[in-house]
C-alpha cells in the first residue's frame, strides 16, 4: 500500500542558525488582511503616543563654569570635544562622552565675547572684553607649563565676535568694524565699515567660503565678500539681530535671531523679503545654529527655552526647557546631527538630544525598521486631528505659556484693529502687508 | 650731440618731477635755467640744514649755471630746443601741450590714421571733463556691482539645492568614501619610489608610457576614448552583437532545414516560395517593370524548355512504372495527375490583362450612379434630422422598472400615485412618439403665444396643432395632479402636526421653512381654498396651457413650470409679442430644466438614500460548519435563520416628515474627531489624499522590500561621523572645467615656439575635465 504524506522542504522552515528569527510564511492576499486603514491609523496613534512617552531629550549637564556661559564652540575635527567661554573670561574644554572638563584657561579679563576653532582643529581663537584676540593651542600644555596663548593681538577696540574661514588661514572679527585678519599678521588685512559703529556677530559662509555676514547695531544685517573692497548689501529690520547662522547645505540661505522674538531666514539674492519668519519664542532670540544637515536649526532665547525649527516651517517642532535653566545665551548643534548643546546664564552647559524620543546607541535592524515604520506612519497620519493633537502637545513653563497667550491676544488685537482701519478707510488706502514684509524696513545698496 | 640730448632728457624728467613734488614754490622761481632748478629740487629733497654747506653749494651751482647760461646764449641750434620727440624742453615750467606731443605723430607714418584722427578730435574738443562722482555714489555703484556678481555666483547652487530638497533620501555626510576595495593606482598614489629596484620598474613603466598616477589610462586608450564616446561605443557594440546573433540564427536554421529529408516538406516549401515569388512579381510589375520584364522572359524561357522537354509528361521510366501501379494505387494515380498538372501549369501561356481593360473596369466600379450616395428623399421637409430617430429613443423612465417594482412592494400611497403618474407619462410619451415629426415641426414656430390672435401662425397643419394642444392639456393635468398630491401630503402632515400640537395659536410646525417654495406652501396650507397662483405674471404659454385646467384646478406654481415637458426649446426667431422680464425668466428656467422630471428624480433620490441608510441583514452563516458543505449544498434553513443577524433600526431620519427635503446623515458624530476636516497642504484634491491614506505601508500588507522602500527615512546620518558643510569643488564642476577651456586661447596668443610646450598641460586639463564629466 502506498501511503501519501505531506512533505515540505526543510529549507522553507528550518532556521540556519538558532539565532535566526523563525521564518513565518506570509500570505499577502489583501482579503486576508482587511481594515488596513483603521489598523494603520491605530498604529500611528500608538506610535505618536509612544513617541511622546519616550521623549526625554535631556542627556547631561556640564557644570564647572563660575559665570554665565557666553559662547560655545564645536571642535571642527572631534565630535567629543566642546569649548565654552564664560562671562568671567574663562575658557573650558569639555569632553562630552566623559562629561568632564579637560582643561581650563583664563583667557581674558572680562567676558569672553567670541570663540572659534580653526578649521584643522589644532588651535582656537578667543576674543574678549580686554580688546585682544588670542590664539590658543588645542592641546593642553604639559604638566607644570603655564597656559599661554600662541598668539595675542591687541586691538584698538573691543571685539565682539570672531569666526574663522573654513578653508584658509584667515579669520574675521567684529567690533567697531568687521575686520579680516591673516593668521600671520598682527593687523587686519581688510576692514569693512558702513556707517555703523558696532557689530554683534560675524559669520563666514561655510559653503561659499568668501562670503561673510554680520549683524550690526543699527538693526541691519550686512553682507560682505572678502574679494570685494566694499560690503555688498545690507538689510535693515525693525529690531536688531543678535546672531546669524548660514545654512551649511544651502549656500544662499542664512537665518538671523532677532530681538523681536522671531527668527528670519533670508535668501541673500532677495533680501527685501525674508523667506520664512520663524515665530514661537516669547522673548529675544539670542543665538541660532543650523544642524549640519541644513534641514533644521536650533535657537536659544532669553525666555529660557531652546527651540528647534525646521528650516522652512514658521513654527518650532520642539521646545526644550528645564526648571533650572535660565536665559539661554548660546546654543550649538553637534556635527553628527545628534545632539544640541546649550549654554545658559546659570553657568551650565546642557546636552540635549536633537530628536527627543530617539533611541541612542546602536540599533538592531529590526529596531531600525520599526522606528522607520513608526516615523512614516506618523508622517502619513500627521493631519489626522487626534494624531496631530498628541504630536503637538508640549509642556511649557507657566510664564512662557502665559506670555505666549498674551502675545497671541496682542497679535489678534493688532490684526483686528488693522482690519477695522481698512474697513473704515478708502479702499486701497490701507494696503495689505504680509507678515514677511512687515519686519523689513529697508534694503540698502 | 647725442650726449647733450640725453642730458636734456634727464633734466626734463627732473623738471617734471619737481613740478609734481614741490609745486607752488617752484612755479614762482624764474624758470629759464633747468639745471639750477633740478639741483635745487634735489637739495630740497635732501633737506640740508647746514648753512655753510648750503652756501658752498649755492656757489657751485651759480658757477655751473653761469657757464651753462653762456653756452645757451651761444647755441641756437634747433636740435637743442626741439628734442627728437618734438617737445620743447626750454621752459620746463610751462605745461606740455597736447599739440607738442602731436607733432611727431603727424610726421610719423607708423601711427595709424585712426589714432591720428582721435587725437585731432581730442585737440579740437573744448569741452571740460565732467566731475567724477562723489565717493558715496561710487561706492554705491561698486557695492551694487559686487552684489550682483555674488548673487549670480551663488545662484549656481540652485539646482543642487533643489535636487537635495526633492531627493527621497539624503545620506550624510554627503561626500563618502566609496566602499569596497580601491584600485591599486589610487592606493599607490601617495607612495614614492625609493629603492633602486622600484626606480627601475618605474622607469620601465614610463618607457611604455604607462601612467602611474591619476589618469590611469594609457594614451592609446585615451585616444580611443576620445574617438568614440561611451554611449556610442555601447550602441555600436549592441548593433554588432545583434547582427552576429542574427547571422548565427540564420545559419543554424538553414542547416536544420537542409537536413530535412521529407519530400513533402520541400514540396510545400517550394510552393510557398513560388507563391511568394508571384506576389513579388506583382509588386515588381508596379515598381520596376524592367526587372519584371526580365522575370517574365525567364518564365517564358522555362515554358519553352518545358514544352520542348518531355519532363512532366508521364513519359519517363518512373511515370511508366507509376502507370502500371495506377490501377491499384490511389497515390500513384495522384502523383501522375500532379505531374500532368505541373506540365499544364508550366506550358500555359501567361495571360496578362491589358491596361485598357483594367481601366474600363475601374471606371465602371467608380461610376456608381450618384443617387446611391444621396440621402433618401425627405418626406418630412421641415425637419430632416428628426426623422423618427431621436424620438424612438426610450425615455429614461423606462429603464427604472425594477425600482418601480421595488417601490410597489412598499405599501405606500404616495408611491402608488407616483407609479400611476409614471404610467400616464409613459402613455403620453408613446403618443408623442407617434406624433413627433409633426410636433418637432411645430416647435420651430411654437414660441408664439397661442392666445394672442395677432400672431401669424406659420403652421398650417391644423390637426397637429389640435393634438398638441390636447397633449399640453393632458400634461398640465398631470402636473396639477402632482401638485395637488404634494399639497395633500402636506396638509395631511400639517394636520397631524396640528393634532399633535393641539390647538397651537402660533404656527410652529414641524415643517422647516427653508426656502421660498416652502413659504408658499405654508401659505397655501393655511388658506386651503384654491386661489390665484402666487407667481402672478407668467408666460402666456403657461397661461394658455393652464386655461383649460383652471376649470379643474385653479393652481399654478413654479414647480409646474419646472416639471413641464420641454416643448419650447427653440429660440424664437421673431419677436414674441408679450414680453415681460418675468416671462423671460420663466422661459429660461423652463429651457434649463427642459426634459427633467425634477420631482420624481428627487423622490427617487430620497428613497435611495433611505434604503442605503436602512441596516442590512448580516449573513454570518459559515458553510460546512456543523454540517456537510460543498458545491451545490446550501446551509440549512435553521442555520440561515440562526446566523442571519438583523441589525437594530437606526434612529429615525431627520427628514422623515419632510417630504421634499433630504437631510444627509452621512456625518458620524463619533467618527468626526478622527477625521481630517480639510485638505492638507501638499495635496491637491481629496482623491489624492484619500489614496495616500488608503495605501498601507506596513509589513502586514506589503512584502519586505516594499516596506523597506516605503519607509526609508528622508535623512540618514552615520553615527559618529562629522557632517561637513558642502564643498564647492565637489558639487560644481563648471569652475574647474573653465581653465581647461581657456587652455587653447592662451596657446594661440603665445608665440609658436611656446605652443609645443603649452600643449601638454592643456591636453591634460581637457582629459581631466572629460573624466570628471563622466
Amino acid at each position: 500500500m502506498k501511503v501519501k504524506v505531506l512533505c515540505r522542504n526543510p529549507d522553507d522552515y528550518v532556521r540556519e542558525t538558532t539565532r535566526d528569527i523563525q521564518r513565518v510564511p506570509r500570505n499577502y492576499d489583501p482579503t486576508l488582511h482587511p481594515f488596513e486603514v483603521p489598523r494603520e491609523y491605530t498604529r500611528a496613534l500608538n506610535a505618536t503616543k509612544l513617541e511622546r512617552v519616550f521623549a526625554k531629550p535631556f542627556v547631561a549637564s556640564l557644570d564647572g563654569h563660575r559665570d554665565g556661559i557666553s559662547c560655545i564652540v564645536k571642535h571642527s575635527k572631534s565630535l567629543s570635544t566642546v569649548l565654552s567661554g564664560a562671562c568671567d573670561g574663562e575658557v573650558k574644554v569639555w569632553n562630552l562622552p566623559k562629561r568632564e572638563c579637560m582643561r581650563t584657561v583664563q583667557a581674558h579679563e572680562g567676558f569672553v565675547r567670541g570663540m572659534c576653532s580653526r578649521f584643522c582643529g589644532t588651535s582656537f581663537f578667543t576674543v574678549g572684553d580686554d580688546k585682544t584676540i588670542k590664539q590658543w593651542n588645542m592641546e593642553a600644555p604639559g604638566y607644570g607649563v603655564r597656559e599661554e596663548p600662541i598668539n595675542t593681538i591687541l586691538g584698538k577696540a573691543v571685539f565682539t565676535g570672531i569666526d574663522h574661514h573654513h578653508r584658509e588661514g584667515t579669520f574675521a572679527t567684529c567690533g567697531q568694524t568687521v575686520d579680516i585678519w591673516d593668521e600671520q599678521r598682527s593687523s587686519p588685512i581688510r576692514s569693512f565699515s558702513w556707517g555703523v559703529d558696532s557689530f554683534s556677530c560675524v559669520r563666514y559662509n561655510p559653503v561659499e567660503t568668501e562670503l561673510l555676514a554680520s549683524c550690526a547695531s543699527d538693526r541691519s544685517v550686512v553682507l560682505y565678500d572678502t574679494r570685494e573692497s566694499a560690503p555688498l548689501r545690507k538689510v535693515i529690520m525693525q529690531l536688531r539681530s543678535n546672531t546669524l547662522c548660514w545654512n551649511p547645505m544651502e549656500a544662499y540661505y542664512f537665518t538671523c535671531a532677532n530681538e523681536d522674538y522671531n527668527l528670519y531666514t533670508y535668501d541673500i539674492r532677495h533680501l527685501d523679503v525674508p523667506v520664512t519668519v520663524h515665530m514661537d519664542h516669547v522673548s529675544a532670540v539670542l543665538d541660532v545654529d543650523y544642524s549640519p544637515t541644513g534641514r533644521e536649526f536650533v535657537s536659544a532665547s532669553f525666555d529660557k527655552t531652546v527651540r528647534i525649527f525646521q528650516k522652512d516651517k514658521g513654527h518650532s517642532r520642539e521646545v526644550y526647557h528645564t526648571k533650572r535653566m535660565q536665559h539661554v545665551i548660546s546654543v550649538r548643534w553637534s556635527a553628527d546631527n545628534k545632539y544640541i548643546m546649550s549654554g545658559s546664564d546659570e553657568m551650565n552647559i546642557r546636552l540635549w538630544k536633537a530628536n527627543a524620543s530617539e533611541k541612542l546607541g546602536l540599533l538592531s535592524t529590526r529596531e531600525k525598521a520599526a522606528a522607520n515604520y513608526n516615523k512614516k506612519l506618523m508622517e502619513k497620519f500627521q493631519h489626522h486631528p487626534q494624531v496631530r493633537r498628541i504630536a503637538r502637545h508640549r509642556h511649557l513653563p507657566r510664564d512662557v505659556l502665559k506670555q505666549k497667550r498674551e502675545q497671541r491676544e496682542m497679535k489678534e488685537a493688532r490684526r483686528r484693529k488693522e482690519q477695522n482701519v481698512r474697513k473704515h478707510s478708502k479702499p486701497g488706502s490701507v494696503p495689505l502687508v504680509t507678515e514677511k514684509e512687515k519686519h523689513v524696513v529697508a534694503v540698502v545698496e | 650731440m647725442a650726449k647733450s640730448s640725453s642730458l636734456q632728457k634727464t633734466t626734463l624728467s627732473k623738471g617734471v618731477k619737481v613740478t609734481f613734488t614741490v609745486a607752488a614754490d617752484e612755479e614762482e622761481l624764474p624758470s629759464d635755467d633747468d639745471d639750477e632748478e633740478a639741483i635745487s629740487a634735489s637739495e630740497d629733497e635732501e633737506g640740508s640744514d647746514d648753512e655753510r654747506k648750503h652756501n658752498k653749494l649755492l656757489e657751485a651751482i651759480s658757477s655751473l649755471g653761469g657757464r651753462k647760461r653762456k653756452k645757451q646764449s651761444e647755441r641756437s641750434e634747433a636740435s637743442v630746443q626741439v628734442s627728437e620727440f618734438a617737445v620743447n624742453a626750454e621752459g620746463t615750467g610751462e605745461k606740455v601741450n597736447l599739440s607738442d606731443l602731436l607733432g611727431t605723430v603727424e610726421k610719423n607714418s607708423g601711427t595709424s590714421n585712426k589714432t591720428k584722427k582721435q587725437l585731432r578730435n581730442l585737440q579740437n574738443s573744448k569741452e571740460t571733463l565732467e566731475l567724477p562722482l562723489n565717493k558715496q555714489q561710487t561706492e554705491k555703484i561698486q557695492r551694487g556691482i559686487a552684489y550682483e556678481k555674488t548673487a549670480q555666483e551663488v545662484s549656481c547652487w540652485n539646482p543642487i539645492i533643489v535636487q537635495n530638497r526633492k531627493a527621497e533620501q539624503v545620506v550624510f555626510p554627503l561626500k563618502q568614501e566609496p566602499l569596497g576595495p580601491r584600485r591599486v593606482e589610487q592606493v599607490v598614489a601617495g607612495w614614492k619610489v625609493q629603492t633602486p629596484l622600484e626606480q627601475e620598474i618605474f622607469r620601465l613603466l614610463h618607457n611604455n608610457s604607462q601612467p602611474v598616477v591619476d589618469p590611469v589610462l594609457t594614451p592609446v586608450e585615451e585616444a580611443s576614448l576620445k574617438a568614440m564616446s561611451l554611449e556610442e561605443a555601447k550602441i555600436r557594440r549592441a548593433e554588432l552583437q545583434k547582427a552576429r546573433a542574427l547571422q548565427s540564427y540564420y545559419e543554424a536554421k538553414a542547416k536544420r532545414e537542409k537536413k530535412i529529408k521529407s519530400k513533402k516538406y520541400h514540396r510545400v516549401q517550394k510552393k510557398a516560395r513560388r507563391k511568394e515569388f508571384l506576389k513579388q512579381f506583382e509588386d515588381m510589375c508596379k515598381t520596376n517593370p524592367e526587372v519584371a520584364l526580365e522575370e517574365l522572359k525567364k518564365m517564358e524561357m522555362s515554358r519553352m524548355t518545358e514544352r520542348m522537354s518531355l519532363k512532366h509528361q508521364n513519359k519517363g521510366k518512373w511515370a511508366k512504372s507509376k502507370a502500371i501501379m495506377a490501377k491499384y494505387d490511389e497515390s500513384a494515380r495522384k502523383a501522375m495527375q500532379e505531374q500532368l498538372q505541373m506540365n499544364k501549369d508550366l506550358t500555359q501561356k501567361m495571360v496578362v490583362l491589358s491596361d485598357d481593360e483594367h481601366e474600363s473596369k475601374d471606371e465602371e466600379s467608380e461610376t456608381v450612379p450618384d443617387f446611391v450616395n444621396d440621402p433618401e428623399p425627405i418626406i418630412d421637409s421641415v425637419n430632416p434630422w428628426m426623422k423618427g430617430r431621436l424620438t424612438r429613443e426610450q425615455p429614461e423612465v423606462r429603464c427604472v422598472t425594477p425600482e418601480e417594482a421595488e417601490a410597489a412592494v412598499e405599501d405606500n400611497t404616495e408611491e402608488e400615485l407616483l407609479g400611476e403618474f409614471e404610467r400616464k407619462r409613459r402613455l403620453r410619451q408613446a403618443d408623442e412618439e407617434g406624433s413627433t415629426p409633426a410636433e418637432e415641426k411645430e416647435h420651430a414656430s411654437e414660441v408664439v403665444v397661442e392666445e394672442n390672435e395677432d400672431v401669424v401662425e406659420i403652421s398650417d397643419n391644423e390637426e397637429n396643432d389640435d393634438k398638441e394642444e390636447e397633449e399640453e392639456e393632458e400634461e398640465e393635468v398631470d402636473v396639477s395632479e402632482f401638485n395637488s398630491l404634494f399639497k395633500l401630503m402636506r396638509s395631511e402632515k400639517t394636520q397631524e402636526g396640528q393634532e399633535e400640537d393641539g390647538e397651537g395659536l402660533l404656527d410652529e410646525g414641524p415643517i422647516r421653512v427653508q426656502n421660498m417654495e416652502d413659504l408658499e406652501v405654508l401659505g397655501e396650507v393655511f388658506e386651503p381654498q384654491p386661489t390665484v397662483a402666487p407667481s402672478r405674471p407668467q408666460t402666456a404659454v403657461a397661461e394658455a396651457a393652464s386655461a383649460p385646467t383652471k376649470k379643474r384646478n385653479m393652481e399654478i406654481d413654479l414647480r409646474e413650470v419646472l416639471t413641464k415637458e420641454a416643448k419650447v426649446i427653440n429660440v424664437p426667431f421673431f419677436p414674441t409679442v408679450v414680453e415681460d422680464e418675468h416671462d423671460e425668466q420663466i422661459s429660461i428656467i423652463k429651457e434649463a430644466f427642459a426634459g427633467d422630471d425634477v420631482i420624481s428624480d428627487f423622490m427617487k433620490d430620497k428613497r435611495k438614500q433611505e434604503a442605503a441608510a436602512r441596516p442590512k441583514v448580516v449573513d454570518l452563516t459559515l458553510p460546512g460548519w456543523g454540517e456537510w458543505g460543498g458545491v451545490g449544498l446550501k446551509p440549512s434553513r435553521w442555520k440561515r435563520r440562526r446566523f442571519r443577524v438583523k441589525m437594530a433600526p437606526p434612529p429615525p431620519r431627520q427628514d422623515q416628515k419632510l417630504p421634499d427635503v433630504i437631510i444627509s446623515e452621512k456625518r458620524n458624530a463619533s467618527l468626526a474627531p478622527h477625521q481630517v476636516s480639510h485638505l492638507p497642504f501638499p495635496f491637491e484634491n481629496t482623491a489624492q489624499f484619500e489614496s495616500c491614506i488608503r495605501t498601507p505601508i506596513g509589513p502586514t500588507w506589503n512584502t519586505q522590500n516594499v516596506v523597506k522602500k516605503m519607509t526609508k527615512p528622508k535623512v540618514v546620518t552615520t553615527m559618529g561621523a562629522i557632517i561637513e558643510p558642502m564643498v564647492k569643488e565637489d558639487f560644481i564642476k563648471s569652475r574647474t572645467t573653465t581653465p581647461a577651456a581657456k587652455g587653447p586661447a592662451i596657446m594661440f596668443s603665445g608665440d609658436k615656439g611656446a605652443r609645443r610646450g603649452a600643449k601638454r598641460p592643456s591636453e591634460r586639463n581637457q582629459r581631466r575635465s572629460q573624466k570628471r564629466r563622466k
